[in-house]
């Protein structure tokens, strides 16, 4: 069914069968399982799949800790309130986030759509725009971490405002979901460098992988960047709003 | 399924095999993602309280997420074998959510027991 294993073959569109018979087939076509799908992608959703157990384990001990524990949590609403001169408003802080990490996944997906089009000088752009709100988010993370600690005195083994177990929770949870924007930027500044450079119109060499890269980087690039986004629509959900 | 779509991809006459889609589908998914956001965002501002509020929550969570996954991340146009191979496994994470809230909840009535409603 399939051609002989090589790269320029198999990047050739051939006769694949689709539905549920096509899993079997695919699966059991005694190739690569993934049709279609350049290796760097299908390594980066094996990776963002290991990364979703991860991040449901944090999820998952933050329920236990809170539904097990006697001592009343602190109102979330509260506690990530934020007045601009006049009375707080509830929760804005995390809403201005929010909103931030999804428009960063809207000019992702720009750069992706542009990549493809082969146009350099706006898929750099918007890959350097994305990052720019990806810092942005990072930066009012740290403003809202130095609040709490400094502000509020809430530690990772107690706090002013109810169950101890809040502490360790929020700065695990958001610390590990901060840190992966934080290396997100760091790549997306990096392939957009690469990108303004020609580097996926010549397919130059990595410098680390010493791989071929073309612009089907920059969709890979826009798995981990929209991966980063919907964990945040987790985190914002089972944390800050329940 | 459709098939990845193909185009014209490096000078060598090589081609690409990502995903390319036009940037409608992708403007409607950004503006909704807005709405849902402001929606729950909404729930807490509004003080929406008990199973109301959870279920809200909840709902608009998993569009949300549905959104990102299936159009943002390409998945409604990946094949089967791959779009099963990464949404199946995480199906069973909810086998540990049913553990952990058993045990949560017994943790919960010892402390209830020991600790006479005082301690953490």
């Amino acid at each position: 069914m399939t051609p002989p294993d090589s790269e320029a073959t198999l990047a050739q569109p051939t006769a694949l069968t689709d539905g549920l018979p096509g899993i079997a087939a695919d699966w059991s076509s005694d190739q690569r399982a993934f049709k279609n799908v350049p290796w760097g992608k299908a390594m980066m959703w094996i990776f963002l799949l290991s990364d979703t157990f991860i991040f449901t384990s944090f999820l998952v001990s933050y329920m236990t800790v809170r539904m097990s524990t006697t001592v009343d949590w602190p109102n979330t609403s509260e506690v990530f309130a934020l007045s601009f001169g006049g009375d707080p408003i509830p929760l804005i802080l995390i809403a201005i986030m929010t909103f931030i990490l999804i428009t960063s996944s809207g000019t992702m997906v720009l750069a992706v759509n542009y990549g493809y089009r082969k146009d350099r000088a706006k898929t750099a752009i918007y890959l350097l725009i994305t990052a720019a709100f990806g810092a942005t988010f990072v930066g009012m993370q740290a403003f809202e971490w130095t609040k709490l600690i400094v502000d509020e005195g809430v530690r990772p083994w107690s706090n002013p405002l109810g169950a101890a177990q809040f502490g360790s929770s929020f700065f695990m949870i958001t610390g590990f979901h901060g840190f992966h924007v934080s290396v997100g930027v760091l790549f997306l500044i990096l392939v957009a460098l690469k990108v303004r450079r020609g580097d996926y119109d010549v397919e130059r060499r990595g410098f680390f992988t010493s791989r071929k890269g073309n612009y089907e980087i920059v969709e890979t690039m826009g798995l981990y960047w929209h991966f980063v986004d919907l964990v945040w629509v987790f985190i914002f959900a089972f944390f800050y709003l329940w | 399924m459709a098939h990845a779509e193909t185009h014209p991809g490096a000078p060598d006459g090589t081609q690409l095999q990502g995903q390319q889609h036009p940037l409608g589908i992708y403007i409607k998914v950004w503006a909704w993602l807005f709405v849902l956001s402001t929606f729950s965002y909404m729930v807490d501002f509004f003080h929406v309280q008990g199973y109301l509020r959870w279920t809200l929550i909840l709902i608009l969570m998993m569009l949300k997420a549905g959104l990102i996954v299936a159009v943002f991340m390409h998945i409604k146009w990946e094949r089967m074998a791959l779009s099963f191979a990464i949404l199946i496994p995480p199906v069973v994470l909810l086998v540990l959510i049913a553990m952990m809230v058993l045990e949560s909840d017994y943790t919960f009535l010892t402390r209830g027991i020991f600790f006479g409603g005082g301690g953490s």
